[in-house]
């Protein structure tokens, strides 16, 4: 029995140890509660595997993240030196190969999984009121998901890739009116010339990542404060009941009704 | 319960007594750092004396922690634990201006503007040069120099030859392009030649000659400015074909086949002290006869895809004839 105490006595000891600085830290900042806010809110009662297709496209975009900036390491943007960089990350540098495949791979990964994520929201109807924003602000993600790839896939500056690009660039400059600027933006000339290749990873590397995040964050953002919504066959009711409306004006697709009740 | 929470925990037992722990753990951290550069024993001193002061620093901490607030249940009874404020909670960090004072102190209604403003007009000055730097490069300084490819007895009277040359020879081998050249003889006393790009009026691919490429003949020259030309005979040239999507054209350039919109692009050229010099490239819709004879139907040089004729030309920038 006093031994059992005695275990109960440093049983506290490390919690207390364990808890202060998360104290420490909460009491300074409320980062902890922001986070358990962010991690522990409540969701519908039927939400399903399908749910996860979002959490699954940000894990597959943070390991872009993470293998691009490794192998900004070793990679020269250089139209002399980058076909030799890539190679030497592929064949000689420990593990290149494999963080190379990750983000090679991965990026059709991150595309894949975007479309997976769409085709969710739109067959759940999850795209609809309140939520109209966070669908725009995905396609926007989705746009310059593909111009990742699309300026990523002439960094090994191989045959393939300087003919894609070549293809792609003046496919870009077919288009009415604003085409022949947009491919001159990015070809940062009249030819492809040796500012093209570093410009790509330019905006490969820092331009489209930033706008990413930034995208990323609003989208999560949303959900947090509109909720996820519940599956198309969910018999319990979303949100709240409906106030009755107070004006007697018909609502119609122009002024919709009162809904107060979906978004908490 | 406190709806603001300033007075949760209370002054008075608000964390662990003082102690001398933390220095110790202080300097052994320092032990480590600087043994790490000096010698491995003081790395052995510093990591036990790191150990045992955090040890004791955690010991003290966590007893005062777990200590308190049994004292605290004798005296005031168990305290509120603090609720963490959500921003938009509790009193604002700075009052509000009611409309009455900003009526009468229009000052602050001036500050908000003069901040809004000058920041704008700061970003502005950080901005648009940035822009600019980022955009305008695209449009400007896209001449090249002349294209020396050496004496005129290096393109045989009626045969094709593969020219590769350097647009910008100081740029590199990533300016390096290619053009098929037919030397036609003396037209008014004037050599003639035809002088063809290999950039598909599709999409930008390298057209290949239909013709037998003879590469054991293939002649490397220096000539001015730094070029470094190669010269390789093709024999009975009779098509160009595009190996990415199947763009078909005659020898003289013509679309015959495929999804090009308009002909192959060609370069004008100079003869300078007996070399064939080129000048610029221009694009062609369509041309008529052959050789010197050749009406050409010229155009601005556009990129590929871009119509120069027929009703689809009003989608890209204008083209006057030239």
């Amino acid at each position: 029995m006093a031994n059992n105490k005695k275990k109960t006595a440093r049983r506290e000891t490390i919690e207390a140890a364990i808890i202060y600085p998360i104290d420490w830290l909460e009491e300074r900042s409320g980062l902890i509660g922001g986070l358990r806010y962010f991690l522990f809110r409540k969701v519908p009662g039927d939400t399903n595997w399908f749910h996860t297709l979002g959490s699954a496209t940000l894990t597959a975009f943070l390991v872009q993240l993470i293998t691009g900036v490794i192998l900004a390491m070793y990679y020269k943007p250089d139209p002399d030196k980058a076909y030799q960089s890539i190679r030497h990350i592929t064949d000689d540098i420990t593990l290149g190969w494999l963080v190379r495949g990750m983000h090679k791979w991965g990026a059709s990964v991150f595309i894949i999984l975007m479309f997976f994520h769409m085709a969710r929201v739109f067959l759940f109807g999850a795209y609809k009121y309140p939520r109209e924003l966070n669908w725009i602000i995905g396609v926007l993600l989705l746009a310059l998901g593909m111009f990742e790839g699309f300026t990523g896939y002439l960094l090994p500056w191989d045959q393939t890739s300087y003919w894609a690009t070549v293809v792609g660039i003046n496919i870009n400059g077919t288009a009415p009116f604003l085409g022949p600027f947009i491919a001159s933006i990015l070809r940062g000339g009249a030819e492809i010339g040796p500012d093209t290749l570093s410009r790509f990873y330019s905006i490969h590397m820092l331009l489209l990542p930033g706008a990413i995040i930034g995208l990323i964050t609003l989208h999560l953002y949303l959900v947090i404060r509109l909720g996820v919504s519940s599956p198309p066959w969910s018999k319990e009711a979303a949100g709240d009941d409906r106030p009755e409306p107070e004006s007697t004006a018909r609502p119609g697709l122009t002024r919709p009704g009162p809904r107060r009740g979906i978004a908490r | 319960m406190n709806p603001v929470g300033v007075n949760a925990g209370g002054e008075s037992s608000h964390g662990p007594p003082p102690s001398l722990w933390p220095v110790g753990f202080a300097v052994g951290i320092v032990c480590i750092l600087v043994g790490l550069i000096v010698s491995w024993p003081a790395v052995a001193v510093g990591a036990a004396l790191t150990v045992i002061f955090g040890f004791l620093w955690i010991r003290d901490v966590s007893r005062g922690h777990a200590s308190l607030p049994q004292a605290e249940t004798e005296a005031q009874g168990p305290p509120e634990p603090a609720p963490a404020l959500p921003a938009h909670k509790g009193a604002p960090a700075m009052p509000e201006t009611t409309p009455a004072e900003a009526a009468t102190f229009p000052r602050s209604k001036f500050l908000e503007g003069a901040t809004l403003g000058l920041g704008a007009a700061i970003g502005a000055v950080v901005t648009v040069p940035a822009v600019g730097f980022a955009l305008v490069p695209a449009f400007v300084d896209q001449g090249q120099p002349d294209i020396d490819l050496g004496p005129i007895d290096n393109f045989p009277q009626g045969e094709w030859v593969i020219t590769h040359f350097h647009l910008r020879p100081a740029e590199g081998d990533v300016t390096r392009r290619v053009a098929y050249i037919r030397y036609n003889g003396l037209s008014d006393n004037k050599p003639s030649f035809t002088i063809i790009s290999n950039r598909c009026a599709h999409l930008g691919c390298p057209v290949q000659p239909g013709g037998l490429i003879q590469p054991d003949k293939t002649k490397d020259q220096k000539t001015s400015g730094g070029q470094e030309i190669s010269i390789t005979p093709v024999v009975g040239l009779s098509s160009f074909t595009c190996p990415c999507h199947g763009g078909s054209y005659d020898s003289e350039g013509n679309r015959t086949a495929g999804p090009p919109v308009r002909g192959l692009d060609r370069w004008t050229y100079d003869i300078k002290n007996g070399n064939l010099v080129l000048v610029t490239n221009y694009s062609v819709s369509t041309v008529e006869g052959t050789g010197a004879n050749a009406v050409i139907n010229k155009y601005r040089l556009t990129g590929p895809g871009q119509h120069v004729d027929g009703p689809e030309q009003i989608f890209y920038p204008w083209q006057p004839p030239t």
